[in-house]
């Protein structure tokens, strides 16, 4: 309960300082859509009609007010650039970011689950046959793919599956009608390196979790009573080390949904990721905000999650003295 | 402690040599120890720490630890060479035919697991009896081992349960299977003596009523004696000597066997003093809400030592805390030399820092492991005196002098010097501040018996030179004995009763002390069995 709460504050931190930054960025909307030669009136009209004009405390709270109804608000661009345009182009900040937001979940989603099993299982085998070439291999290799930036990854597989070897497409763009097995082929690539900038982290994390386990000695004592290689690992090692594993593998789906604003922009996507460069660039503040307060609370969400787990996972503090 | 044992060869080990990895090289930690162990017999093995004892205990099961490996020797179980077994073949005999109790029950049971679940596990993979078989035998055996609410108790986890009753859980896991031969590690060491007569006893009994054969590892002779009907006794991974028990306690053959209950022998005649070093009044203290001293004054008569004697949890280490200033009181006043001391560390002055010194309990973690010799002693030198160069230098060796080691110590690092030597440089760090009143905090609790003694002499030796005050800090009976003048005996946060040596080392006490002081293990085979019948007349 507790911590729920604390996570509440820790998104509303977020709000603010997600409202402030982008509000105290270098020039705004108008002055970006009108050009430098706009004459000072129109600017200030425009400013008038999205709200500029108000003080920012004033726009956080109406800001804020509207969050929490599930409104973020109008986007700024594709709206009527002339007065007295003829009908209202202008889109509501959910209906731009609700169909993104699926699709950079799909990619994450599949991502993780691809990259969650598999780092624990080479994490867990790595610890079982420690020291061995195997172990170092795949240490090694994780060392390798932790340190690529995740452009890099993603360019050597355009290299090698999508130039060198055609089986993949290099972009990725799936609309509303494409079928889900159309989507997991058109997806292959950014999942790939997604789950390869992760993978070595949580691999490494759960390895050292469960080696630092291994010499506590009530795995002696477990092994002295006959339990096999896999039983001490899987029975008495791993219940133990589910805490530090979670809140690794939180740590790496946030870096994921973070990481697919570089891929998606890669492979052109249609994810949200992308659609935050571009408003960035645009300096679409309802939208960037929108998006950055996302991404805030995923990460807080992942974390409680993990914290959630490792509650669980501990008797100590599931059943006091 | 039946006489009528089988003579049926049970394990049979020859000539076992065990190497260890550490500090970058082999070493020998067993050079040549034969053992043999008839059916339902008892074998103790003793020793001081280091002489083997514990690995000879695993390699009773072809086990050894990572960074060690048999270089020789034979390892009989029932005509089997466990040496020559491949780690899946062992596995089969490990926890069923032969199982082990751990020193720290503690840290031996997985703390995810329910104790039933961990109690059966080994016999679950013989896989002969269904669990719910295994469990109400688990039951019965929790009852034997006169554990509270045996029907439940396995539905705890290893956190909700007292250390006395975790190590009695460890007995009723390691019996579950009915093996052949149980391997008991230090298995009292880490309990008070009170908590520990419950479960000597009731192990005793249990090994007894199912005449599974058992090595008792310990350090501690006493134990031993009520528990073995032999007893080998190692040093630096030699055998010293072997003997029945009885023979053993009335004639030690060798001199190291002897010296190793020569600490019991240690008595210093009592002394009091009118005029008082250190006074607290009424003191209550707390960590957090939870308070754990309760109206406490206790008196330290000037030049003299004061015994603070107590199970974990009395207080004891609490009440050095307040006097030191780490933890302030909520009440009471503490009176040093004629004047109030401060509550807070912060508020006193340098001159009364330096009047009191505490040497604690475990010397390896007391000292920064980067530092020589020369500079843990040289700073309180330089820090409280403000002596410097060369006269520094004269000071520290005076010091190493007295404390009898010399200045070829000055460059060596603490991991270079014994635990006994360690726990010397401690004392010459105290010292250095030239003090009035030195708190002992367990400090030979640590140690062996041999190095025990040193300490102990030494400690004394300088109070008759330089007459500075002790409080003495300790679970050890033997050690209040050979050191103090007075005691404090504490029991929850209270004092019990504090009065000169003999006054609270004889009848009449009050029911605390009588239970603390009878619970002391003493070299008699049967003083187990005595106490049990007096206590339950």
């Amino acid at each position: 309960m507790l911590r729920l709460s604390l996570g509440l504050v820790t998104v509303f931190a977020f709000s603010v300082i997600i409202f402030s930054t982008f509000s105290f960025l270098p020039g705004d909307f108008a002055t970006e859509i009108l050009g430098q030669s706009a004459t000072k009136s129109a600017v200030k009209a425009l400013r008038a009609e999205l709200g500029l004009d108000k003080p920012p405390v004033t726009r956080y709270f109406d800001w804020l007010g509207n969050v929490f109804q599930g409104d973020f608000g109008s986007s700024f661009s594709g709206r009527s650039k002339v007065q007295g345009d003829q009908g209202d182009r202008s889109r509501e900040v959910v209906g731009l970011i609700v169909p993104r937001l699926k699709n950079t979940l799909f990619l994450t989603g599949v991502a993780a689950m691809l990259a969650i099993p598999l780092s624990l299982i080479l994490g867990i085998s790595a610890a079982l046959y420690r020291n061995s070439y195997y172990d170092r291999s795949a240490t090694g290799v994780s060392l390798v793919t932790v340190s690529s930036p995740e452009f890099f990854t993603a360019y050597i597989f355009i290299l090698l599956l999508a130039t060198l070897f055609p089986v993949f497409p290099t972009i990725s763009n799936v609309d509303e009608a494409s079928t889900l097995a159309e989507r997991f082929y058109r997806t292959a690539l950014p999942v790939f390196t997604l789950t390869l900038i992760t993978m070595g982290h949580m691999m490494r994390m759960t390895r050292s979790a469960i080696i630092n386990i291994l010499s506590s000695e009530y795995i002696e004592m477990a092994k002295l009573s006959g339990a096999s290689r896999y039983e001490v690992i899987v029975k008495h090692a791993l219940p133990n080390a589910w805490a530090p594993i979670s809140q690794v593998i939180a740590i790496n789906l946030a870096y994921m949904l973070i990481g697919s604003v570089v891929v998606e922009y890669v492979f052109n996507y249609q994810g949200i990721g992308r659609l935050m460069v571009g408003s960035v660039y645009n300096r679409d503040l309802p939208v960037v905000q929108a998006c950055a307060l996302i991404f805030a609370s995923t990460y807080v969400i992942l974390n409680l999650i993990a914290d959630l787990i490792g509650i669980i996972s501990n008797p100590r503090l599931l059943y006091p003295k | 402690m039946t006489l009528n044992k089988s003579k049926e060869l049970l394990l049979e080990m020859k000539n076992i040599h065990i190497d260890g990895f550490s500090d970058e090289r082999w070493h020998k930690i067993l050079k040549g120890v034969d053992l043999t162990l008839h059916r339902g017999e008892i074998l103790g093995l003793i020793g001081e720490s280091g002489a083997g004892k514990s690995t000879m205990g695993k390699a009773a099961m072809g086990y050894t630890q990572p960074g060690c490996k048999i270089i020789k020797g034979e390892i009989n179980f029932n005509g089997i060479d466990l040496a020559k077994l491949t780690e899946f073949e062992k596995r089969k005999i490990w926890g069923t035919k032969i199982s082990y109790v751990a020193q720290s029950a503690a840290a031996s049971f997985n703390p995810a697991h329910r104790l039933m679940e961990q109690t059966i596990s080994a016999a679950n993979r013989l896989k002969i009896n269904p669990t719910d078989v295994l469990k109400k035998d688990a039951v019965q055996l929790y009852e034997s081992l006169q554990l509270p609410d045996a029907e439940n108790i396995g539905d705890r986890y290893p956190h909700q349960v007292s250390g006395g009753q975790l190590q009695r859980i460890m007995t009723a896991m390691a019996m579950s299977p009915r093996p052949e031969l149980i391997i008991f590690d230090e298995p009292t060491t880490a309990l008070d003596v009170t908590t520990q007569v419950e479960v000597l006893s009731a192990m005793r009994s249990i090994v007894d009523k199912f005449n599974t054969a058992a090595i008792y590892i310990t350090h501690d002779l006493a134990v031993v004696a009520q528990m073995a009907d032999r007893i080998k006794v190692l040093r630096y991974g030699e055998e010293v000597e072997e003997a029945e028990t009885r023979d053993m306690l009335s004639n030690p053959k060798e001199e190291y066997t002897k010296s190793l209950w020569s600490v019991r022998s240690l008595i210093k005649p009592e002394e009091t003093n009118e005029d008082y070093m250190l006074s607290i009044k009424n003191i209550d203290a707390a960590y957090g809400s939870s308070k754990v001293l309760h109206n406490v004054s206790i008196d330290i008569p000037k030049g003299k030592t004061v015994a603070i004697v107590g199970e974990s949890g009395s207080g004891k280490s609490t009440t050095a805390r307040v006097i030191t200033g780490l933890l302030p009181q909520l009440k009471g006043e503490i009176i040093f030399d004629g004047k109030k001391l401060s509550p807070k560390l912060e508020q006193r002055s340098k001159e009364e820092l330096r009047r009191i010194q505490i040497i604690f309990q475990m010397p390896d973690t007391a000292m920064n492991p980067r530092q020589t010799v020369d500079e843990i002693i040289g700073r309180p030198i330089e820090f409280y005196q403000g002596i410097k160069g060369k006269e520094r230098e004269a000071k520290v060796i005076e010091l190493l002098k007295m404390i009898e080691l010399d200045e070829t110590f000055l460059d060596r690092l603490p991991s270079e010097l014994s635990g006994g030597q360690k726990q010397r440089i401690c004392i010459a760090r105290a010292l250095a501040a030239n003090p009035d009143l030195i708190i002992c905090d367990e400090v030979t609790s640590a140690l062996d018996q041999i190095v025990q003694e040193g300490i102990l002499k030494l400690l004394q030796k300088l109070q008759k030179e330089l007459g500075v005050t002790y409080i003495f800090i300790t679970h050890d009976i033997a050690t209040v004995k050979a050191i103090s003048d007075e005691i404090v005996v504490m029991y929850q946060g209270e004092v019990v009763e504090q009065g000169l040596k003999s006054k609270i080392l004889n009848p009449p006490y009050p029911d605390y002390t009588e239970l603390l002081l009878s619970s002391v293990p003493e070299m008699d085979p049967d003083w187990l069995t005595n106490l049990l019948n007096k206590r339950s007349s």
